[in-house]
C-alpha cells in the first residue's frame, strides 16, 4: 500500500525529481567533503559579502552626500563669473572680474519669479578674538542669504535689513569659527577683529556638517560693511565686482527660463557680441547633484570592483577545488560512463555542483553582507543603504562564478576515457 | 546477438604501436553463455570492453543486436550502453557514498528507467533487499558483486558482460556470485559473456573460447 502510493508520488513528480536529481547528487557529494566544500564556499561568502557591505557603504554615503545637498533646495540658482583670458590662457571660473553689484540688483528688478537673491563678496581674512586668532573666508552678503542657504542660528541673531542699510559692523560666525576663536562661551555681543576692523558678533549659525557648500568655517557680515572694509575692485565701468549671486526661484519649473532670462541680461548688461561666450556661468543645486550623484555613483562602482576580486578569488578557489574533486572521482566517472552515462550528463553533475557550491556561498554571503551593513549603520559607523538590486546582482554573480569556474573542470570531466577512469587507482 | 569480424585494436603508447587484438572473429547468439579465458596481456579485457561499447575497434565490424556500432559517436556508444549492456567488474566498482539502493537506481537512471521499485526488485533478485540502506563499505565482498549485479541487472539488458567476476572473491561468494549469473541466464535469456581464470568457471559455460596475444586460438563447446 505505501509502496504504491510511493510509486504515484513518483510518476507525478517525476519531472520534478528530473530537475531534483543533478542538485541532489550535486549535494551527496558535497557533504561527503564537508570541511572542503565549507571552506570553498567561504571564498564565495566573502566575495559577495564583500560587495554587499561595500555597495551599500557606497550607496549610503551617495545618499547622504546627496540630501545634504538637496537641503539646499533644488530651487537655488548660483550665478560666477566667467574665466579670464590672459594672453589666451584660461583662468579657472570665478578668476574673472566681471560680475557686479549692479548685476545682481538689476536681476532682482528685471527678471521674473525671483523669491530672494543675495551678492556676495567673499575673501579669506584673518580673524582675532582676545588671545586667539585664524584665517578664514569672510562673506560679505544680505540678509536674504541665511533664507537661501536654510541656515539656522544657534545663539543670537542673523543680521536683518537694518544692519545691512547702514553698513552696520557686525557679524555671524560658523559654528567651527565660533568654537575656535570663543571656546565654549557665548560670543554674543563681544567684539572681534576681521582684518584691521573691529567687528561686533550678533549670532552664531548652528553647525551644518554639510559637505557641500557649509557655513560652518565661516564669518557672515553685511555686504555694505564688507564694502567699507576690504578694498573691492571696480570694472571698468566703474561697478562694484562681487564673488557670486545666489537667488531663489518662487516656482522650480521655472528655472530654464529664470536662466535664460538671467543670461540675456547679463550678456546685454556685460556688452557679450552674439556667438562669443557668456564671461559667467550659472550652476543650479540640480546640475551640481548631477556631478556629484556621478562622481559617487563612480566611487560606488569603484568599491564593488575591489570587492569583486576577492569574489575572482574565491571563484579561482571553486576552480581549483572542481578541478581536484574530479580526479579524486576519475574512477567513478569512468563507473557512470559504463553504465551508460553520456558527456553532457557528467558535464552538467559536475557544472551543477560548483553552481551549487556558490549559489549556496552567494547565499550565505548575502545574509552576511546585510548583516555588516546593517551592523554598521546601527552602530553609526557609516551610513549604508541596502538595496534589492545589489542581492539580487550579488545572487545572480555568485551563481555565474560557479558556472563560469565550474566550466572548465566538468568539461575535463566530461571528456574522460571510460576505460582509462576505470583503470584509475 | 553479438557479430565481430575481424577486430583489431592498435595503442599508440609515444612512438611504439601497440596492436592488443589482431583480428578477432567472433559470434554469440542470444542467450548464450560464453566463457573467455586467455593469459594475461591477451586482449581479454580489450575485447570485451569492445563488446560492450566502451571502446571502439581500430578496425574491423561489430553488430550488435543486428546494428553496426564500429563507427557510432561516443554519445550513441553511451545510449547503447544505457539500456543494451550491463557491466559486472571484478572489482566491483560501486560507489562508495551511495547506499546500495542508489547504486542500483543509478544503473536505471540513464536508461532513462528511474524508479525504485525496480531498484528494489534487483536487489531482492540477488537476495540483498534487507541490505537496500547500507553503503559498499557496510557490506562483504560477495554481497557488493551481488549489488552490483543487481545494478548491470535492475535495466534488463539483454546482455551481460563480466570481467572475472569472481577473481577479488573468496570460493564461497564466488560461487554464490557465479550460481547467481548463471541462473539469471537460465531465468531470463540472457546473454551473458564472461573473463575468467577459473577452469570449473569455465567448463559451466556452454562455450570457451580461448584468446593469446591478441587472436582466437581456440573454440570449444562444453
Amino acid at each position: 500500500m505505501k509502496r504504491r502510493r510511493t510509486v504515484k508520488f513518483n510518476r507525478k513528480f517525476s519531472n520534478l525529481k528530473k530537475w531534483l536529481d543533478p542538485v541532489y547528487s550535486a549535494w551527496t557529494s558535497i557533504a561527503t567533503h564537508k570541511l572542503r566544500s565549507f571552506l570553498t564556499i567561504l571564498g564565495i561568502v566573502i566575495g559577495i559579502a564583500a560587495v554587499i557591505a561595500l555597495m551599500s557603504i557606497g550607496r549610503g554615503t551617495q545618499a547622504q552626500i546627496m540630501s545634504s545637498i538637496q537641503g539646499l533646495g533644488a530651487d537655488l540658482l548660483g550665478i560666477r563669473p566667467g574665466m579670464t583670458m590672459a594672453g589666451g590662457v584660461r583662468g579657472g571660473f570665478g578668476s574673472a572680474n566681471t560680475l557686479t553689484f549692479e548685476d545682481a540688483e538689476a536681476i532682482k528688478q528685471q527678471v521674473p519669479y525671483i523669491a530672494a537673491l543675495a551678492a556676495t563678496f567673499s575673501s579669506y581674512q584673518q580673524l582675532v578674538a582676545g588671545n586667539q586668532n585664524m584665517n578664514a573666508q569672510v562673506i560679505g552678503t544680505a540678509p536674504e542669504y541665511m533664507f537661501l542657504y536654510n541656515l539656522e542660528v544657534a545663539d543670537g541673531a542673523f543680521f536683518t535689513d537694518y544692519e545691512y542699510q547702514r553698513g552696520a559692523r557686525v557679524a555671524v560666525l560658523g559654528a567651527n569659527v565660533k568654537q575656535t576663536l570663543f571656546g565654549d562661551e557665548s560670543p554674543v555681543g563681544q567684539q572681534m577683529r576681521i582684518g584691521g576692523n573691529i567687528v561686533r558678533v550678533m549670532g552664531v549659525l548652528k553647525a551644518k556638517g554639510a559637505v557641500w557648500a557649509s557655513p560652518d568655517d565661516a564669518v557672515i557680515i553685511p555686504l555694505t560693511a564688507m564694502q567699507q572694509m576690504v578694498t573691492q575692485s571696480r570694472t571698468s565701468r566703474g561697478e562694484r565686482v562681487v564673488t557670486s549671486i545666489a537667488l531663489k526661484v518662487t516656482d522650480q519649473k521655472q528655472i530654464e527660463l529664470v536662466t535664460q532670462q538671467i543670461t540675456d541680461l547679463l550678456r546685454s548688461r556685460h556688452r557679450i557680441a552674439p556667438g562669443a561666450s557668456d564671461d559667467f556661468s550659472i550652476t543650479s543645486v540640480q546640475s551640481v547633484t548631477q556631478a556629484l550623484s556621478e562622481a559617487t555613483g563612480t566611487m560606488t562602482m569603484f568599491l564593488g570592483a575591489v570587492a569583486a576580486i576577492s569574489l575572482l578569488v574565491g571563484g579561482i578557489g571553486v576552480m581549483n577545488i572542481m578541478l581536484v574533486s574530479v580526479l579524486e572521482r576519475t574512477r567513478e566517472i569512468g563507473i557512470l560512463k559504463a553504465l551508460g552515462a553520456k558527456e553532457r550528463d557528467i558535464w552538467g553533475q559536475f557544472l551543477t555542483e560548483s553552481a551549487f557550491l556558490t549559489l549556496t556561498g552567494g547565499i550565505v554571503g548575502v545574509v552576511v553582507g546585510c548583516g555588516v551593513s546593517l551592523l554598521l549603520s546601527k552602530l553609526k559607523v557609516m551610513t549604508t543603504l541596502l538595496s534589492p538590486d545589489i542581492i539580487i546582482l550579488a545572487v545572480v554573480v555568485s551563481l555565474g562564478v560557479g558556472l563560469f569556474f565550474g566550466f572548465y573542470p566538468a568539461w575535463n570531466a566530461s571528456r574522460l576515457d571510460p576505460i582509462e577512469a576505470l583503470r584509475y587507482e | 546477438m553479438i557479430e565481430l569480424h575481424q577486430i583489431t585494436k592498435t595503442y599508440t603508447l609515444g612512438k611504439r604501436q601497440l596492436q592488443v587484438l589482431k583480428g578477432i572473429d567472433l559470434c554469440v547468439e542470444q542467450g548464450e553463455l560464453v566463457a573467455i579465458m586467455g593469459p594475461s596481456g591477451s586482449g581479454k579485457t580489450t575485447l570485451l570492453n569492445i563488446i560492450g561499447c566502451l571502446d571502439k575497434p581500430t578496425l574491423g565490424s561489430y553488430h550488435l543486436d543486428g546494428k553496426e556500432v564500429s563507427s557510432l559517436s561516443s554519445t550513441e556508444l553511451a545510449a547503447i550502453r544505457a539500456r543494451k549492456i550491463g557491466f559486472v567488474f571484478q572489482t566491483f566498482n560501486l560507489l562508495p557514498r551511495l547506499s546500495a539502493l542508489a547504486n542500483v537506481e543509478l544503473g536505471l537512471k540513464y536508461a532513462g528507467m528511474d524508479d525504485r521499485d525496480l531498484a528494489l526488485e534487483a536487489l531482492r533478485r540477488v537476495g540483498l533487499a534487507d541490505r537496500a540502506s547500507h553503503r559498499p563499505t557496510e557490506l562483504s565482498g560477495g554481497e557488493q558483486q551481488r549489488v552490483a549485479i543487481a545494478r548491470a541487472l535492475a535495466k534488463r539488458p539483454p546482455v551481460i558482460l563480466a570481467d572475472e567476476p569472481t577473481g577479488n572473491l573468496d570460493s564461497k561468494s564466488g560461487e554464490e556470485v557465479l550460481s547467481l549469473l548463471t541462473d539469471l541466464h537460465k531465468e531470463q535469456g540472457i546473454t551473458l559473456v564472461m573473463i575468467t581464470h577459473d577452469p570449473d568457471i569455465a567448463q559451466r559455460c556452454q562455450r570457451i573460447i580461448r584468446l593469446k596475444d591478441g587472436l582466437v586460438v581456440s573454440e570449444e563447446r562444453t
